[in-house]
């Protein structure tokens, strides 16, 4: 028998190894290429790198500033400005798009024909449309497109909409909030301990109701608070209109309604579907079993149905906030002064190209990481617990 | 087979009305809190429905759409030369009609949907004044494409159906090419520069090039993202969660932006090219994920089992852990190619004029200032049209088992 001569390439590791030093060669190769191509063009046009044009004046105006900022200001300022406008969406548009969502989805599962049907064509519609052609009909159709001031269309009372947006009543914290903050905090503290307790001893046999006492509990802690300071921590403004002035309320522009109704709509419809994908992932036998244990629908729903549909619902719901999210980013189409609508104004004055694209990328990976990371921990506590 | 006047005549039978009055009690009004339901529910639709008949019927002015039909399906291209996007437009229906027959056959329903889809197109057309010829290249389509469906579903009872099914791929892939030969022109063709690709013409071409694409590249970042050599997953996945950390229009800008600056002062890259490329570096990661789900769903036991046989790791990824993940996730795919069509619309705001590019061009013509109701809408019907169509379309799709 003649003895075979090992090769190198018939060594079971040699493959595995040259595939991934062949890989990190053309990455190399293609990093170099581009960064030397880089190098080049900012040679040629005379360009350089550095974020000391974060310090120049910027010079431009902002149409929305919860911030303060003046076309004086500094570019940091005005992209600060912008992030906190980004962030004014998301916050709000995610719970928005959630409660509607999962009212959608619990329709869609109706015992009412027409209210599925109306689920159902809710669904099909707003899926199937292009987020940025929703958003430009809701301003330019609709918010752009409303009356004047004066004859602005009345919904109830002072609240309206109007060319100059929508007027809503505004909800202000008062100096109590503090105190009240801190008696409910104590409140939550002794209710969750009254809870754990009677629950332990009505698991035991015995006669106890730990919802009814915590519920008490909190109330209890309310009243203190009440007796304390004696008014509520957040005071509803109404709008006042006098010649056609408007002192009070919330007025939301077309811009920021625009965004933030095309953005709740578009997700509402991919949050309903999630919802009801995990509702009906709960098989038929637990609602049965719960009901032959004697369960009320209510209970069964809350204390057997839910936990095991978050499961399914949770993974998919946190993938449509990152879009949510990176959505908000189409504010610039109705020129509304979210994050990126600043930066591209920011590239356009001073052309650095570079810089705004990697302060871009960073604000929105950490926006993502944030909210990926929040929805995990939370993910990890609803999940079943093996044993 | 019973006639209508038996059909109509049971369906309001006195034992038939009772039937309706039983489905209703049990589906609208079964109890009180139902009843209610369903009274919001007509409430919410009676308004609706008479707004919106209001409007159309007797506010809107359609003018702004008929006058702009060219405008929005080819945009500025040339009109002499628009006998070749007919052209097109007859090989992208009659193609997948052919494939439909090989795959699922032809039958009534298949045809009721061509001959429905045609003549709702020819009523639009003719509804908006756009002259005969429109008509007649239409009427000519659908019939072609009916033709080809019963041909594709004939040619599976012949002997030399079976290869035709398997060239299929070829097919497509050749058609492909000639769309664009046709599109673009060059050999005898008069050239047509991609600026006056617009509307719906760029909208397609864009999303079919990206998905094409991002394709590969998503099946390899897949694959990478699952390898057992740890410099390829680091590299895979570091790729697909940096994209998919990013907001569409921040890729585009860069792909916009940075690309010129990342190649040779020499080398100029279409804005078109450009575009496209930053959509599928885009879809590519997504569709990674997609097609990860389907690749984690394969057993262990098909791994094992095509090692004993001593199939090598590329051989076994192409014969057996591939072809069996990407059939389960073609729904997904789809879905993720539905998707991508949508998000075409954001490069009208990186300056390309697809179709709601042209949408923001038509609706800043001075006489027709402030029409953005119906331009949107009709545009949103466009959309709306592919997107839900292919959805079904691909619920309807059975994939054979064997292949």
């Amino acid at each position: 028998m003649k003895a075979v001569k090992s090769q190198p390439w018939n060594h079971p590791k040699f493959w595995p190894w040259a595939a991934q030093i062949l890989v990190l060669g053309l990455i190399g190769l293609l990093v170099a290429y581009c960064g030397s191509n880089l190098v080049a063009n900012f040679q040629q046009k005379q360009l350089s790198f550095g974020f000391d044009f974060l310090q120049s004046q910027a010079g431009f105006n902002i149409g929305e500033t919860p911030i303060p900022y003046q076309p004086t200001d500094t570019y940091a300022q005005a992209l600060g400005v912008g992030i906190v406008n980004s962030l004014r969406i998301m916050a709000l548009g995610l719970v928005l798009a959630t409660l509607m969502g999962t009212g959608i989805g619990i329709a869609r599962l109706s015992s009412n024909w027409l209210v599925r049907q109306l689920g159902t064509v809710y669904v099909e519609l707003f899926r199937n449309l292009p987020l940025l052609i929703q958003l430009m009909f809701w301003y330019f159709a609709v918010f752009l497109s409303a009356p004047p001031f004066e004859q602005r269309i009345r919904l109830l009372g002072d609240l309206s909409l109007s060319q100059r947006g929508l007027l809503l009543p505004n909800f202000l914290p008062r100096v109590s909030l503090l105190s009240w903050i801190i008696c409910i905090g104590i409140g939550v503290a002794i209710a969750r301990w009254v809870f754990r307790t009677l629950r332990r001893r009505q698991l035991e046999g015995e006669p106890a109701s730990p919802w009814f006492m915590a519920t008490i509990t909190v109330i209890f802690w309310g009243c203190i608070a009440w007796v304390l300071t004696k008014e509520f921590p957040w005071n509803l403004e109404l709008p006042a209109v006098r010649n056609n002035n408007i002192t009070g309320g919330l007025l939301l522009t077309p811009e920021y309604s625009a965004i933030l109704f095309g953005l709740t709509f578009y997700t509402a419809a991919f949050i309903a579907e999630i919802v009801r994908g995990g509702i009906l992932s709960v098989p038929k036998g637990q609602w049965e079993a719960a009901r032959s244990l004697g369960l009320q629908p209510n209970l069964t729903l809350r204390l057997v149905i839910l936990p095991q549909a978050l499961r399914v619902i949770v993974p998919p719901l946190t993938s449509q906030y990152l879009n949510l999210a990176k959505n908000s980013s189409l504010a610039i189409a109705v020129g509304y002064p979210d994050l990126y609508s600043v930066s591209s104004t920011t590239f356009n004055q001073t052309g650095r190209a570079v810089e705004v694209i990697l302060l871009l990328m960073a604000t929105y990976l950490a926006i993502s990481l944030t909210i990926s990371l929040v929805m995990n921990l939370y993910n990890r506590r609803i999940q079943i617990i093996e044993r | 087979m019973e006639s209508w006047q038996t059909r109509f005549k049971t369906a309001f039978s006195p034992s038939s009305r009772q039937k309706y009055w039983i489905w209703a009690r049990q589906n609208l009004l079964s109890t009180w809190s139902n009843v209610l339901l369903t009274l919001v529910s007509l409430g919410i639709i009676a308004t609706t429905l008479t707004a919106l008949g209001t409007w159309i019927f007797t506010q809107a002015q359609w003018e702004v759409v008929t006058v702009n039909l060219r405008l929005i399906f080819v945009g500025r291209y040339p009109v002499e030369q628009i006998w070749r996007l007919w052209l097109v437009l007859m090989l992208l229906v009659t193609v997948p009609a052919l494939s439909w027959g090989v795959m699922q056959g032809w039958g009534r329903r298949e045809s009721a949907w061509g001959i429905g889809g045609g003549a709702g197109l020819v009523g639009a057309i003719t509804l908006s004044n756009q002259g005969l010829e429109p008509t007649a290249w239409l009427c000519c389509i659908t019939g072609i494409a009916l033709g080809s469906g019963y041909l594709g579903a004939w040619s599976q009872q012949q002997p030399w159906g079976k290869p035709l099914k398997t060239w299929l791929p070829l097919l497509w892939f050749l058609t492909f090419f000639v769309m664009l030969w046709l599109i673009s022109g060059g050999l005898g063709l008069t050239t047509v520069s991609t600026t006056f690709w617009n509307g719906l013409l760029l909208t397609l071409l864009v999303a079919v090039v990206s998905i094409v694409l991002s394709f590969p590249l998503g099946v390899f970042l897949a694959l990478g993202r699952q390898s057992q050599l740890p410099v390829i997953r680091v590299v895979s996945t570091g790729y697909i969660e940096l994209i998919r950390g990013l907001p569409l229009i921040g890729i585009l800008f860069m792909a916009q932006v940075m690309l010129p600056l990342l190649l040779p002062p020499q080398i100029t890259v279409d804005q078109l090219v450009r575009a496209i490329a930053g959509l599928s570096l885009f879809s590519a990661a997504y569709l990674a994920e997609t097609v990860r789900g389907g690749l984690q769903s394969i057993p262990n036991g098909q791994w094992e089992a095509s090692r004993a046989l001593g199939l090598s790791t590329p051989l076994t990824l192409s014969l057996i852990v591939l072809p069996q993940a990407l059939r389960t996730v073609v729904p997904a795919i789809v879905g993720q190619f539905i998707s991508l069509f949508k998000d075409t619309a954001l490069l009208s705001i990186v300056g390309l004029v697809e179709l709601t590019g042209i949408a923001r061009s038509i609706t800043s013509q001075a006489e027709y200032l402030g029409r953005y109701a119906e331009v949107y809408l009709v545009l949103g019907l466009i959309y709306w049209l592919f997107c839900y169509g292919m959805s079904v379309a691909s619920r309807r799709l059975e994939l054979p088992s064997g292949s």
